[in-house]
């Protein structure tokens, strides 16, 4: 079953064409990259998923559902996870930064929202950290802090934009793990933007290239590149 | 019996400077955060030429009024309460609420004026994160507005330290009448040009220790900011 469908999707800032009909499918489950070089479009792509912006033509849809960007978005939205490229935390605990999607939420008893905070703050391998500042944190734990955020809710759909390129090669080296562990053991689709080709490699069970705002070729890493594999030379 | 009198005047004036400038405070935060962080959320919306504008002209216009003399507010008061003005009928001259009324005009502007800047400074992608994450739009309004919060305290410690301070204003509207409307800066100017220089002196040691305590208070909150 498609987890999300794209399709003809176009994006104009005033008269600058970002998208060019885009169209591509993914599937529920699959770990999915959009590959590209800086100013391709990527992260355009992922605010339209995110429904932080409306496409200027085309269509989206969510689980077979035509997503409606004229009205209320917070439903839709907490179906889908985003963790943004430049690291964004309120200036609150840890857990409260965690918390925060849950609570915002109002159904969920106070013992609830404890228990799914200390599990996902385990899965990105920062439990005892819940009383820290958020904004006292070091680039890959803040980074992480913001997949916990996006995964306390427990999303049908994550979205990750270049959630690495910021970080160490320690950090992108724990920040894969969990995301691979996570799109192996709970099946959660996931779409994220990189510009890295052997991070690209690494993680997505499928690429699509995006230059210049056209998606030029989709499909699994190998076929897009050719059988040569990236890491072998 | 002297000493007594000395000390129940110095009480009396003290807390009626305290109560006069806390209500004007009061009532100012509740109208100036509200309309400060309205127009602090303008920043986050769509920026049309036409909007651009609005927000130039209605930004211009706040700063002026931070600025407001006092005895041009203390004079339109006294204009619109005294017994030929519009508002004669509501014998409110020359009463703590007339003094009220003329901090309040001077407090507004700044607290709107701080808040609105406070709001403003919050990163758009704070907004876009928490709507992210599936806040309505309520909600994001709100933590952005908990973000700014070092910035709109900041601006009621501002706001209180103007009030407290000014003396103008409130004695051409409250008419420093003693034991009524008699605050610690008209009363400072009255006991010196009486040649009453002890109450004066104490009376200025008050309004230093309150002007401290003020200070006191915005540098830990901005220590606190910086530290963010």
């Amino acid at each position: 079953m498609r987890a999300v469908e794209v399709r003809g999707l176009s994006k104009d800032y005033s008269g600058r064409l970002v998208l060019r009909d885009v169209t591509f499918d993914v599937h529920e489950g699959e770990f999915f990259v959009l590959l590209g070089p800086n100013g391709s479009g990527k992260t355009t792509l992922l605010r339209i998923l995110d429904l932080l912006e409306e496409p200027t033509t085309g269509k989206v849809f969510f689980e077979g559902e035509e997503v409606d960007y004229s009205k209320d978005r917070a439903t839709l939205r907490r179906k889908i996870g985003m963790v943004f490229q430049h690291t964004v935390l309120f200036d609150m605990s840890v857990f409260d930064n965690v918390a925060y999607p849950l609570k915002i939420r109002g159904d969920l008893a106070k013992a609830d929202i404890e228990r799914k905070v200390a599990r996902v703050l385990e899965d990105v391998e920062l439990s005892g950290f819940e009383r820290k500042n958020a904004l006292a944190l070091s680039g890959g734990e803040a980074q992480r802090v913001a997949l916990a955020q996006a995964l306390v809710a427990e999303p049908k759909l994550l979205l990750l934009d270049e959630p690495t390129a910021n970080l160490d090669p320690k950090n992108v080296s724990i920040v894969e793990g969990i995301l691979s562990r996570l799109n192996r053991e709970k099946r959660t689709t996931i779409i994220m933007t990189t510009h890295n080709m052997f991070q690209a490699e690494r993680l997505a069970q499928r690429v699509a290239l995006l230059n210049e705002g056209e998606i030029r070729a989709i499909g699994p890493f190998r076929d897009v590149f050719g059988n040569q594999s990236l890491s072998s030379q | 019996m002297v000493e007594d009198v000395f000390l129940q005047e110095i009480i009396n004036i003290t807390f009626l400077s305290l109560r006069v400038s806390g209500t004007a405070v009061l009532i100012g935060a509740l109208i100036g955060i509200p309309v400060g962080a309205f127009l602090g959320f303008r920043q986050f919306k769509g920026k049309k030429t036409m909007m651009r504008l609005v927000d130039v002209m209605l930004k211009s216009i706040i700063n002026t009024f931070m600025g407001l003399p006092p005895v041009a507010v203390g004079l339109v008061v006294y204009l619109l309460l005294t017994s030929s003005g519009p508002l004669g009928w509501l014998g409110l001259l020359y009463t703590p609420t007339a003094m009220v009324i003329t901090q309040l005009i001077m407090v507004v502007p700044i607290i709107i004026g701080v808040t609105m800047s406070a709001v403003g400074s919050v990163e758009r992608s704070i907004m876009e994160k928490a709507l992210s994450l599936g806040a309505t739009k309520n909600q994001a309004a709100f933590l952005v507005l908990r973000e700014a919060r070092v910035g709109v305290l900041t601006a009621i410690i501002v706001a209180f330290g103007a009030a407290i301070s000014e003396v103008g204003g409130i004695m051409i509207s409250g008419g420093n009448i003693r034991w009524f409307t008699r605050t610690l800066t008209t009363a400072i100017v009255v006991e010196t040009e009486l040649g009453n220089f002890n109450m004066a002196l104490a009376l200025g040691a008050i309004l230093l220790s309150i002007a401290f305590v003020i200070n006191l208070a915005l540098t830990v909150l901005q220590i606190k900011g910086a530290r963010r």
